[in-house]
């Protein structure tokens, strides 16, 4: 029980370190430049098929790493220039309106290009075996990977943000944007960048991803509306909310998945008990973000205090 | 006076419809345009909610599925003759379900929006698609009454004195019921309680200085958008003759606002023109190319970025004064 219980954790922060990638730029572009971007799922997904078809061209593990996170780095930058840069005066209707019209965009454009098909990647063999985290306690070590990897963007991320000047800036940008302005910063030049990371991050989910769930058009859709919990729970413009946030929704939506259909089934059919305890599963996060927002409104970490 | 001739000769085209579709060979365009009646019904709820009282619900198509699911259970029951919870006996009887759809729909509103207006701005998009989702994740594993492949309702609801199995019956049912809900929610919004909403969304500040309660007025805005979406979706649910949790999924939501939005945000007609123009570009782009989407994503864009106020802005109705601050 308990061996099944620690994987489930480690599970749970897989899961975690994925939304945080994502939550990470969404958050910062929803607390520095005000947009609601729903086509931040998009670039997760261009990410994905980025390295899917460059990995299958190719089949370098290098070209393909740079493949995905090119990307949607660069297509998440043209986004900006393109369009968001022309949202961020007008109300959250319209904004939510315009990306609607891009996710359609991109999930028929990929469609149109690769297929319906959902890819599958393999892993570089070197990834593929297990690591015994505690003795008896085996654990496929790319998941492992994906771990430490999230983790050291965390911390790149904590640096960044907290100690360079661009992070000065970035801060700076998401309490008192005016003011940054008004001081002469070319804050437009500072939104394109920011955006940029975020889709850099987006995509690097998404090439990470590959392996471990499919990849298909509407994956994006899928993460999208996890990691927008994640960001109202962490707090709107908090890269350390969404951490926090990301990793209590990881944790809490994987734990439930391992133990409602196992509770249920002591009092119902097994049939019934899993479909139960798979869509009770799937509400837990919600019915956590509903708790939190009731609790408090701006989230577990405000930026803007 | 010119536009109540221009609107008296689109209700008349409206209803002679059928009759026409007949006529030029295009007999499908009658179910297209119950379709668009259904889904106006519940795009003019939701405007209530985000062009008058200026709260942007991410969540409406819960109500929608809700009202739907109240048809398709009722029906459940009435087919296997077993009352639903031992004690609510099922029925095929528009005049119940449609009545209890909108009941239903207009009490989960009350709850969810009781809650979810403690928020505001941006936490209030996200929670009532949180609301949504919770909801939408029940019926997925509601196994008894087909969890994520949904209901078939396998006859229409029966009124007495139309054979709703006519398509043209059907039609004129949601037009006419669309019409009255227009109605209902023109006199809404010009009542005194109309013009609060219409404060509200300008400067609740100011309202709440000038002493209005306007928690209250808010929550009563959200139940009776949730009551139109209830109404909307029983319709649905019986031109239809299916129900799923796909009708709640949160993408549905986004296409209520889309409508909203392309219709012109905040006037009577716009939701009606902009289930018409989604609809209508849904079908007309499907008819072109496979890959629709590819294009109707881009006009989406293109209304947001150039066409402000929507279509009945680009007509000259758009709404005057300025937005809210969202």
């Amino acid at each position: 029980m308990s061996v099944l219980l620690a994987e489930q954790l480690l599970n749970g922060v897989q899961l975690g370190v994925m939304l945080f990638l994502l939550a990470a730029g969404l958050t910062l572009v929803f607390g520095i430049m005000g947009v609601i971007n729903l086509a931040h799922g998009s670039l997760y997904m261009i990410g994905a098929y980025g390295a899917a078809v460059v990995a299958q061209a190719t089949g370098s593990w290098w070209l393909a790493l740079l493949g995905g996170l090119g990307a949607a780095a660069v297509i998440g930058m043209a986004m900006e220039l393109l369009v968001l840069r022309r949202l961020y005066a007008r109300d959250h209707l319209d904004q939510v309106l315009a990306t609607f019209g891009l996710i359609l965009f991109f999930n028929q454009g990929i469609t149109m290009l690769v297929g319906r098909q959902p890819l599958f990647v393999e892993l570089p063999p070197l990834l593929t075996g297990a690591v015994e985290i505690f003795p008896g306690v085996p654990y496929p070590a790319y998941r492992l990977l994906i771990i430490a990897v999230g983790l050291l963007v965390a911390a790149g991320l904590y640096v960044l943000i907290q100690h360079s000047r661009i992070g000065m800036l970035v801060r700076a940008g998401a309490t008192h944007r005016d003011m940054v302005r008004a001081l002469g910063v070319d804050i437009r030049k500072l939104y394109t960048l920011v955006f940029g990371l975020g889709a850099l991050l987006a995509g690097l989910a998404g090439l990470m991803a590959g392996p471990v769930y499919n990849v298909q058009v509407g994956m994006g859709e899928q993460i999208l509306i996890l990691t927008f919990v994640v960001v109202v729970i962490g707090g709107i413009g908090s890269v350390r909310g969404a951490l926090f946030g990301a990793l209590l929704v990881g944790i809490t939506d994987t734990l439930l998945r391992g133990i409602m259909p196992g509770l249920l089934r002591t009092v119902l059919p097994a049939s019934e008990a899993d479909a139960l305890g798979a869509s009770l599963s799937s509400m837990g996060v919600y019915v956590l973000m509903a708790v939190v927002l009731l609790v408090r409104p701006r989230g577990l970490f405000p930026a803007h205090a | 006076m010119r536009d109540r001739v221009i609107l008296g000769l689109l209700l008349l085209g409206a209803i002679l419809l059928p009759f026409g579709a007949q006529a030029a060979g295009f007999p499908a365009t009658t179910g297209i345009a119950t379709q668009i009646a259904c889904l106006a019904i519940a795009a003019a709820s939701l405007n209530l909610l985000i062009g008058h009282a200026g709260l942007v619900s991410f969540g409406h198509a819960a109500y929608f599925g809700l009202g739907a699911y109240v048809v398709g259970i009722l029906w459940e029951h009435f087919r296997l003759g077993e009352p639903l919870l031992g004690f609510i006996p099922g029925t095929n009887q528009l005049l119940i379900t449609l009545p209890l759809a909108m009941i239903v729909a207009g009490l989960a509103a009350a709850a969810i929006g009781a809650l979810s207006l403690r928020t505001s701005g941006v936490q209030f998009i996200m929670i009532t698609l949180a609301f949504a989702q919770m909801v939408f994740f029940l019926f997925v594993g509601l196994k008894q009454y087909g969890g994520d492949d949904g209901l078939v309702v396998r006859r229409r609801n029966l009124v007495p004195g139309l054979d709703l199995r006519d398509a043209m019956q059907m039609y004129w049912l949601c037009l006419g019921l669309l019409v009255a809900w227009l109605f209902v929610l023109a006199r809404i919004v010009g009542s005194r309680f109309g013009r609060v909403l219409e404060g509200i969304r300008q400067n609740e500040r100011r309202m709440a200085a000038i002493g209005v309660s306007t928690y209250a007025y808010k929550l009563v805005a959200f139940i009776l958008s949730g009551v139109g979406c209830g109404l909307a979706g029983a319709l649905m649910a019986n031109y239809l003759r299916f129900v799923s949790p796909e009708m709640m999924s949160w993408q549905r939501s986004g296409e209520l606002m889309v409508m909203v939005i392309l219709g012109g945000v905040g006037t009577l007609f716009g939701p009606v023109l902009g289930a018409a123009g989604l609809v209508g570009l849904e079908y007309a782009l499907g008819g072109i190319t496979e890959h629709w989407q590819f294009f109707l994503g881009p006009i989406l864009l293109g209304v947001v970025l150039y066409a402000r106020g929507g279509l009945m802005g680009l007509l000259g109705y758009g709404r005057g004064g300025g937005r809210g601050h969202g």
